[in-house]
């Protein structure tokens, strides 16, 4: 097991700086100077502008830039944002709990709703149930969010009124910020009713979010409770007399989970990239929103860092999904 | 019992209360502002966020107009030769107080200095704090022109200038000039965290900041002790909201009061709505193509007008502004003191358009570029349509012109460069003074800079020099009338629009008014109960 781990862990290192540069190199490669485009019309005389440009470093050369922000980087300091000249790691962690609060709700409603629904699909095979969920998973997984979020707003909160458009509470309300996830903030408050709008708040994005990660757990889950199914195992344990609860609870769910659970994982980056037209939908003050507006800034250091950052996450959640399904089939941690 | 009903009433939907808590407005604001402090940036987000609830300046616009009265000073004089401004200051007035800041005294001429001196001076120990590179004091010429400010007494401040400049009055009601509190400054560099006066503004402005949470919500209390009387409004909150749609969806379901930027496409929705007013004013700028005057055959006064007449600017206000703008005659808006009503513009005549090309000796068209800017700008939504409309126009009277386009940064180098034929830009006002657009845009300083049709000629550049140097209005008016008509006759550019700014804004908002630099000041306006 330890062998495993280390294994896992090595790859992640290469990863890591795969994405640095992959970061550097491609923000630096659209065209654009950060300076210039603060000027806008009114222009900026060439002496400022080199001034400026010194003190933002970048009239050095690439490679020297580069290292500076690697060097940086194991330091653990991910440079200043350009435009509002405060720590990028710093803007990073006010933004990162709405973010991390919308996703794992969006997964929650994905994996609730997703994984019943595909093990249902897969028993009763070729009904109208099944039949309709495959075709509802292909609509959500077609969908295109940005036209979804605005359709559920204009359905739900404007004709309805039954969720609030957007935000993640009521202007009503002032909480004070003290972890950054709302719904903990709104509790800690002691506004009564505060708690209840953040929750209404987060309905609609969640499900959006949650949209196509549902799709495609639905479908996952279908295709391998029904690979499952097949095998011989399974008709054993039928044959046994078991109660089909726990054939297929038991001795189905667990082998089928393990695609499932890899899909789960690769679903964490979907969904922080989901995450970019949903928060900017839903005015969510979260840091896919703050990457869009760096890049249209030319803020590099805000761009390099935040993506970084976001990466990382993404690679400690595969790892963490590797090592899962190394405890849930040993097959795979005994494999050379 | 309030947080009773403030349940109930966040319960009851999502619509906002007005009683239990006092009067809370919400706008519903288009994006995060980039810090608190006005003299700091340049985004017209961070003005409203800061300048335009928090501070005050020596001078301020009226409210819904360019034109200036007293503010923070409550009258000045200028010496006859034009140099030298001296301020009253109001008295009795007081500056918020936060958490970590009680004033213990009322505005004096202290935060004046301090307030110009940062700005200005590198050795004025707040000068570096919070990165500050004071781009709209500098672009202002603000260090060029000034040449000492002098404290007399606690209520007395003089400006001596280095040369007359009419609209420096101008320039101290713009938002760079806002006043901070020197005190505070103090405190904070005492405490070692001088920074924190850019984060947690004080001011002596009718709302005091409370809160901000990053790209989500700001926060504002009325201030009871404002100068000027407290706001109508007990609470101010802006709520940031990205996308126009969702602000419009917020607006029809009351999550807020006020929405800036809409969708063209939903205005006539708007219009209908029977909560929402939709409001309109000529906006402060103007969308313009410059002809390249150093390059043949524009400097032939002839062929500028001929491809004047040549373009049908009705069609194009239809299709690229969809309503929302105006054709423009002049190279300043109609909401700007001086905008001469009586200038004529060259009326669409492709026939005589043809006719003058080839008088000018162009019988058979010539070869030219167009450029069309990358981005959206409130004076040219679409700069690439417009520029196709223009090519289609030209290619009747036989010019036949290549579009081109760079990207933004790019562009603005390039052209400033002179290095097009005809570029397509805009302008929008920074202090409401004619000189402004006309100085900054056709001047021959500009040449180089700002203005890109790279235009110096002497008759105009004598009128506008003449204006900034009188600080009689009524002679500045006559003077820039002037100008305008100059300028149209010798048609270094086609003027092509203003764009007509929309606000919609729910019934209950009560004696909102548009402002014509752009931003959304609260004071004044108060809600239905």
């Amino acid at each position: 097991m330890l062998q495993f781990l280390l294994k896992r862990l090595a790859l992640v290192i290469p990863a890591f700086f795969g994405v640095t540069l992959l970061t550097f190199a491609l923000i630096h490669l659209i065209p654009g100077d950060p300076v210039l485009l603060m000027a806008g019309e009114r222009g900026i005389a060439p002496e400022r502008h080199e001034e400026l440009r010194r003190e933002m470093g970048l009239d050095r050369p690439m490679v020297i830039q580069y290292l500076h922000y690697i060097g940086g980087v194991f330091q653990g300091d991910l440079g200043k944002s350009l435009i509002s000249k405060k720590p990028v790691m710093e803007e990073f962690l006010t933004l990162f709990p709405a973010t991390i609060e919308l996703s794992l709700c969006a997964m929650i409603f994905a994996v609730t709703i997703g994984l019943p629904a595909g093990i249902l699909a897969a028993v009763r095979r070729g009904t109208v149930f099944d039949h309709s969920v495959m075709a509802v998973s292909l609509t959500g997984y077609s969908m295109p969010i940005f036209w979804w979020g605005l359709l559920l707003i204009l359905l739900f909160s404007v004709q309805l009124g039954w969720t609030p458009v957007s935000g993640r509470i009521s202007a009503l309300y002032w909480v004070d910020t003290v972890t950054g996830f709302m719904l903990i903030d709104s509790l800690l408050s002691d506004e009564a009713g505060a708690f209840t709008s953040a929750v209404r708040h987060l309905i609609l994005p969640s499900i959006v979010l949650g949209t196509i990660p549902l799709a495609v757990i639905a479908r996952m889950t279908r295709s391998a409770t029904l690979e499952v199914l097949r095998e011989d195992y399974i008709r054993t344990a039928r044959a046994k007399g078991l109660s089909p609860m726990r054939v297929i609870g038991l001795h189905a769910l667990r082998n089928a989970l393990i695609p499932v659970i890899t899909v789960i994982g690769l679903q964490v980056g979907v969904l922080l990239a989901g995450a970019i037209l949903t928060e900017t939908i839903f005015a969510w003050p979260g840091v896919g929103k703050w990457l869009v507006e760096s890049i249209g800034r030319r803020d590099y250091p805000a761009v390099q860092g935040g993506i970084l950052l976001v990466a990382t996450v993404v690679i400690l959640v595969n790892l963490v999904v590797d090592i899962l399904y190394g405890v849930i089939n040993p097959r795979i941690r005994h494999t050379r | 019992m309030n947080k009773m009903l403030a349940a109930a009433a966040g319960l009851a939907l999502s619509a906002i209360a007005v009683g239990a808590q006092g009067k809370t407005l919400v706008f519903c604001s288009e994006g995060s502002p980039e810090g608190f402090n006005p003299q700091l940036f340049t985004a017209g987000t961070t003005f409203d966020a800061s300048s335009r609830q928090v501070y005050d300046g020596l001078v301020q616009f009226e409210r819904g107009t360019t034109n200036i009265m007293p503010g923070l000073a409550e009258s000045w004089t200028v010496s006859d030769d034009g140099l030298v401004y001296t301020f009253n200051l109001r008295k009795g007035v007081k500056f918020h107080s936060s958490e970590g800041f009680t004033p213990s005294r009322d505005f004096n001429a202290d935060d004046v200095v301090f307030s110009f001196e940062r700005q200005w001076k590198p050795d004025n120990p707040y000068h570096k704090v919070s990165g500050g590179t004071y781009e709209y004091f500098n672009g202002m010429s603000m260090p060029d022109l000034l040449k000492e400010i002098e404290k007399v007494d606690d209520y007395t401040v003089r400006f001596h200038l280095n040369r007359p400049e009419a609209p420096f009055i101008a320039n101290l009601g713009m938002d760079f000039a806002s006043i901070l509190s020197a005190e505070y400054a103090d405190a904070m560099l005492a405490a070692g965290t001088p920074e924190v006066i850019d984060l947690e503004p004080i001011g002596t402005g009718p709302f005091q900041f409370a809160a901000y949470q990053k790209d989500a919500v700001i926060r504002y209390q009325g201030f009871e002790d404002y100068w000027q009387g407290k706001p109508a409004i007990d609470k101010l909150v802006f709520s940031i909201t990205p996308d126009a749609s969702v602000r419009y969806a917020k607006l029809k379901a009351g999550e807020c009061h006020v929405m800036p930027y809409p969708n063209p496409a939903d205005l006539k929705a708007m219009a209908d709505e029977a909560d929402i007013n939709l409001m309109q004013q000529e906006g402060l700028n103007v969308g313009y193509l410059a002809f390249n005057v150093e390059k043949k055959p524009f400097d032939n006064r002839e062929v500028r007008q001929a491809l004047n007449m040549a373009i049908n600017k009705e069609a194009i206000i239809e299709a690229v502004f969809q309503g929302a703008g105006t054709v423009a005659k002049n190279p300043i808006p109609p909401t700007i003191w001086s905008y001469n009503e009586a200038t004529v513009d060259y009326p669409y005549d492709p026939e005589k358009a043809k006719q003058m090309l080839a008088d000018a000796g162009y019988p058979d068209g010539f070869e030219t570029n167009i450029w069309a800017m990358p981005v959206q700008r409130p004076y040219n939504p679409n700069a690439r349509r417009m520029a196709e409309m223009i090519q289609a126009d030209w290619a009747k009277v036989g010019v036949k012109a290549d579009i081109v386009t760079y990207e933004w940064g790019e562009y603005l180098k390039r052209s400033k460069d002179g290095e097009h034929d005809t570029v397509l830009l805009g302008w929008t006002g920074d202090n409401g003074d004619p000189d402004n657009f006309l100085a900054v845009l056709l001047g021959c300083d500009g040449v180089g800079g700002s203005n890109r049709a790279r235009w110096c000629y002497q008759p105009f550049e004598d009128l506008i020099q003449q204006a900034k140097v009188v600080s009689d209005q009524a002679e500045r008016t006559k003077l820039y009338e002037q100008a305008q008509l100059v300028f149209k006759e010798e048609a270094p550019w086609v003027t092509v629009a203003h764009s007509v700014v929309f606000k919609p804004i729910r019934k209950e908002v009560i004696d909102f008014r548009i402002d014509p630099f752009g931003g959304h000041p609260f004071y004044g306006v108060d809600l239905a109960e």
